[in-house]
């Protein structure tokens, strides 16, 4: 029963990561209909960004803001720059910039930075053991706790946004029927750039909580995340923001409870595992589990 | 001029056969082997292209696994041309059915195709349920997927260390051949009715529907034909290259053949030319520039991945600007050179006739006789009005 909670644990830890890349992804999808395929590789910004600014000599919390600032800069620039003329395009044209985007940051950074795995070392604070629970004594790191209580923070936090303000209004508008939400006077490029910003700041604190989950990093580390990140957008349901909070968390789950249970050898299947629960979710739910059947638009 | 020049028979076949065809026996007698060695990896793209052009441009699939196809006929390509002794040496554990298997090259290649195409099957059928992004991103799953698979049985592929070992069949003349036939099979299935039904899809998959056309055959057929490609492509370059391993087989690869298509013009055959072109000798020039380099007596560190860098760059730009790629929508390059029109417009005498009187006008320009009589003749003209 400790194995399972251990797993468990692990698994709703990477799921909250993932729920908060995912989110991104969403949001930016229900807009653009854009998969922006960069958007993992923002989280290793995050975690460079992070790094040099704690190498520097910054306290922790100023160096998390800081890598967010800068994260969500990169977010900005590359909305700008490549997906902005291409506003009008077909999906596919965006999709292979997304790519092609993701390839230049991986790239730009591993020129800078070099392929060298680092470590990232938080303070001792955060690897402190609490135990839980009765007789088998179940221990969780303080990081966990962290991780569920920002997660839950800014998932909270992002929702009353959508839900209460203008702008969040008008981000749900445009993703329901950007036309009609221009007719109302609402600037779609200001929507735009508030959700690559609030899109940019999960995927900074995804990547700052999961560095100091996982520890080491490097530049390639982004695409992967994010692309299993994605696929638990798109089981959720993408464009739906609860649909991606609750496909990462499951997600994750799955992977870790994967990993952990399944006879030798199969381990290494984790990443091709994930897959499969999307090939298999779309078979059945075309639209992800919570998304709702969208008509073709012509 | 040139619209007219470009039209003529005798014209295209020098462009497209004639030159090219003399630089390769140029190349393949006279220059170093490295050189001979990029120039097949060109021709290996170009098939690799033209298969991704099949899907993306022509079935309106959006495929972003090529990479995948490529692997599976490089495994299969050499484990069936590999000897059997190479092959218990190579791969511990390999069972005996697996190490007596064994054809000569050109049915191996074929082998290898079908391989590639039997595992287009496979998951075609959840692959192409969907469209659009799920699709591109069933298609990066389906990448994941073999790599797995290859990575994990050991005993039929050595796993993640790879196997290396294979004959260089691959030669310069070899690979022009399959290039060659790989494209005019390619052609004849786009200019067929098949390749009409495809663009008919296309174009608009629910009218297609109604007249008839069944557009899940036709989507697993372009599928399929793409995945064999791909896998003759792969097997030639396990050929070249000698060494073959799954992380070879990745999204990376997978990119590149996705950026020669549209570098290229994705919509076309003829595309995988140039975009083959650039991918494969940019980056022999920026190689340089990598290694870090001294100007004005400033020291460049050496930048790695700044041939990626570029090449990116150069993708977005293109895409946002010149989304049709090189050749648009233009087939000139692989009509020419199998079109009906070159060769039978080689052996008729206005070809030529034609052809040479293209010439002169272009290069003798001021002294053409018909220009001059022009030029007198409005010369009369100004004069008439000015003295009226």
């Amino acid at each position: 029963m400790d194995f399972f909670a251990g797993s468990l644990i692990s698994g709703l830890q990477l799921g909250s990561i993932y729920a908060l890349i995912a989110i991104g992804y969403s949001i930016v999808y229900g807009i653009l209909r854009l998969i922006n395929f960069a958007h993992g590789d923002l989280l290793m910004v995050a975690t460079y960004g992070a790094w040099i600014l704690i190498a520097r000599g910054l306290s922790l919390p100023f160096a998390v803001i800081g890598s967010v600032l800068i994260t969500v800069a990169f977010g900005l620039v590359i909305e700008r720059a490549a997906y902005r003329p291409l506003r009008d395009a077909g999906e596919e044209a965006t999709l292979i910039t997304s790519l092609a985007v993701s390839i230049f940051l991986q790239n730009l950074f591993l020129m800078v930075f070099t392929p060298k795995n680092r470590a990232f070392a938080l303070p001792g604070f955060f690897s402190e053991k609490l135990v839980l629970g009765g007789a088998g004594s179940i221990t969780i790191t303080n990081m966990s706790i962290v991780i569920f209580v920002v997660t839950g923070g800014l998932i909270a936090a992002v929702s009353l946004i959508i839900k209460k303000t203008r702008l969040g209004i008008a981000m749900r508008a445009c993703a329901e029927n950007s036309t009609a939400a221009k007719l109302m006077g609402v600037n779609l490029n200001a929507v735009v750039v508030f959700a690559f910003v609030v899109g940019s700041a999960l995927a900074a604190v995804a990547g700052v909580l999961y560095s100091g989950q996982y520890v080491s990093f490097n530049p390639s580390m982004g695409f992967m995340i994010g692309i299993k990140a994605f696929a638990a957008a798109v089981i959720g349901g993408i464009g739906s923001f609860a649909g991606a909070a609750a496909g990462g968390v499951l997600l994750g789950v799955l992977e870790i409870l994967f990993a952990c249970y399944l006879p030798e050898g199969a381990g290494v299947y984790q990443t091709a595992f994930v897959f499969l629960v999307l090939i298999v979710v779309l078979l059945f739910k075309p639209n992800g589990l919570f998304g709702a059947a969208e008509g073709r638009r012509s | 001029m040139a619209k007219a020049l470009f039209a003529n028979p005798l014209f295209k076949f020098l462009a497209v056969v004639a030159a090219p065809v003399a630089a390769l026996l140029y190349i393949y007698i006279g220059v170093a082997e490295y050189y001979q060695i990029v120039v097949v990896m060109f021709m290996i793209n170009v098939i690799l292209t033209a298969s991704l052009n099949i899907t993306n441009g022509f079935a309106g699939i959006f495929s972003m696994g090529q990479a995948g196809f490529m692997g599976i006929g490089a495994y299969a390509g050499s484990l069936l041309t590999m000897t059997a002794e190479l092959k218990f040496s190579r791969i511990p554990g390999i069972p005996a059915w697996l190490a007596e298997a064994h054809l000569p090259f050109i049915p191996a290649l074929v082998a290898a195709g079908l391989a590639g195409a039997a595992v287009a099957v496979v998951f075609g059928f959840p692959v192409l349920r969907a469209k659009g992004h799920y699709l591109a991103v069933m298609t990066l799953g389906m990448i994941i997927i073999i790599k797995a698979v290859l990575d994990n049985n050991a005993h039929l592929t050595n796993g993640a260390k790879g196997i290396s070992g294979m004959e260089r069949f691959s030669t310069l003349p070899m690979v022009f051949a399959v290039m060659i036939v790989s494209l005019f099979v390619l052609h004849r299935m786009t200019k067929s009715a098949f390749g009409r039904s495809m663009a008919a899809i296309r174009s608009d998959a629910d009218a297609a529907a109604s007249l008839g056309i069944n557009a899940t055959k036709y989507r697993m057929t372009a599928f399929v034909v793409s995945a064999f490609f791909g896998a003759v492509g792969g097997s030639l370059w396990a050929h070249l290259q000698q060494t073959i391993a799954p992380s070879l087989f990745y999204f990376k690869e997978s990119f590149s053949i996705l950026e020669m298509s549209v570098l290229g013009g994705m919509g076309t055959l003829s595309g995988a030319f140039p975009g083959a072109a650039i991918v494969t000798f940019l980056p022999q020039f920026l190689a340089n520039a990598e290694n870090g380099f001294r100007v004005f007596g400033f020291t460049v560190p050496a930048l790695n991945g700044l041939s990626n860098i570029v090449m990116s760059v150069i993708f977005i730009l293109v895409i946002i600007r010149w989304r049709g790629g090189v050749m648009r929508s233009s087939e000139y390059i692989v009509d020419a050179m199998f079109g009906r029109d070159t060769w039978a417009g080689l052996l008729r005498k206005e070809t030529y006739v034609d052809f040479w009187n293209i010439l002169r006008e272009g290069l003798f320009k001021n002294n053409n006789p018909h220009r001059l009589e022009e030029k007198s003749k409005q010369e009369e003209k100004d004069h008439e009005k000015e003295n009226r």
